[in-house]
């Protein structure tokens, strides 16, 4: 019992025709291209209805689209990937949501999926795409004195000088040392 | 150190026995040298695939306990010997050096691999380029990753060192540096306009360390 794309992308262009922006295939991966105000009810919908029940999120992350060579093609910046899963029917499907760089916020799916806590933490780490509805939207892999977000395409490969400017221990000069030499 | 051989005393009778050296002068600082050079106690810092070459060179195969250095702690206070085997992010460098701040001295230290030694191909925002920048090392390993013998060739330069005597003088402390460095605008600039987005809730501790420049001018 597989899912049948072809009607699943009649139903959704039908539920939410104001949020589906694009239905794309790419070597038999079915990904659906949203906006990103109602994200969290075309999902319910994903994961909730009978003919698909995407129960599990397999991963959440981000695409930098700036001085992308077809960045015109897409309607924003920044875009939110989700990759659900379909433990029922055996099926894949890639959900993209468009989140504009200004302001750069998307609701968040974790009361759906408890697995896009740190995926969504991570994002936020990485992009500065912040979750509204988050629980705990805090870095995840970074230092939390870090600013900026590495892995936009504007931050430079080799930091902004971080790497040489954190907290750290230095040497005391001999003459200043106190106790045994 | 020198041995000297016990002799019979003159008009010992036939009775005397003696099993060879008897005793031996030597400084104080010598015998505990020697002491230390045969049995190094690792602690190994590993944190990449430098590590699975350490866990190579401890085993059956090339046995590092071979040359007096088998007993790898993974308890700080217990060793004197360690090994940065791997990358280092500026977020593990204070957990680095507080655990080697932990051993007691005299202590040395191993810069294994080119990430620890230099930070290797990973040119980038978040790794360390070096720890001697903040630990003193006695000896660094070239490699990606060395190979065991490189790291029991290392060992042995320790021994040497230790059996010259020289030991780490350097005494380090917990200060802070100070942050005098301005983050670069973002290119895009739209980010810029966005106070929300530029003041995220993650913003540097104040500045209250005075730079060097403030320094000169006093």
């Amino acid at each position: 019992m597989a899912v049948d794309f072809a009607a699943l992308q009649a139903t959704v262009r039908e539920r939410f025709a104001e949020q589906v922006l694009d239905w794309t295939e790419f070597r038999r991966q079915a990904c659906l291209h949203l906006r990103r105000e109602r994200v969290v009810d075309v999902m319910r919908f994903l994961r909730d209805d009978a003919s698909t029940r995407f129960a599990m999120l397999s991963d959440v992350t981000a695409i930098d689209l700036l001085k992308h060579p077809e960045a015109d093609k897409w309607p924003e910046r920044f875009a939110v990937v989700y990759q659900l899963y379909s433990l029922e029917h055996n099926a894949r499907l890639q959900v993209k949501a468009y989140v504009p760089e200004v302001p750069c916020e998307t609701p968040s799916v974790t009361e759906l999926w408890s697995a896009a806590n740190w995926g969504e933490r991570e994002v936020y780490d990485m992009y500065g795409i912040r979750f509204t509805g988050h629980p705990d939207l805090r870095r995840i892999l970074m230092p939390d004195t870090y600013e900026g977000y590495p892995l936009r395409k504007d931050y430079p490969l080799k930091g902004r000088g971080e790497r040489d400017n954190f907290p750290k221990y230095t040497e005391i000069p001999e003459e200043g040392r106190g106790g045994r030499a | 150190m020198e041995q000297i051989e016990d002799k019979a005393p003159e008009g010992a009778g036939p009775g005397y026995k003696h099993g060879g050296a008897g005793w031996m002068t030597t400084r104080v600082d010598a015998l505990l040298d020697w002491g230390r050079r045969n049995s190094l106690w690792p602690m190994p810092f590993g944190t990449a695939c430098c590590a699975i070459e350490m866990m190579a060179t401890l085993c059956s195969r090339y046995d590092l306990s071979r040359f007096g250095s088998e007993v790898i702690r993974f308890s700080p206070r217990q060793s004197d010997l360690m090994i940065v085997s791997g990358r280092i992010s500026i977020k593990m460098m204070p957990v680095l050096i507080e655990i080697y701040n932990q051993m007691p001295e005299p202590k040395w230290t191993i810069s294994m691999g080119a990430c620890a030694s230099s930070g290797g191909v990973f040119d980038t925002y978040t790794l360390v380029q070096g720890v001697d920048q903040f630990i003193p090392v006695d000896v660094y390993i070239p490699g990606c990753p060395p190979r065991p013998e490189s790291l029991v060739d290392a060992v042995m330069m320790i021994q040497e060192k230790i059996k010259r005597g020289e030991k780490q003088t350097k005494v380090y402390d917990r200060t802070t540096h100070p942050l005098d460095f301005q983050p670069v605008a973002l290119v895009s600039g739209a980010a810029q306009a966005d106070p929300e987005l530029t003041g995220t809730r993650h913003t540097l501790p104040p500045k209250d360390v005075e730079t060097e420049a403030e320094k000169k001018t006093e």
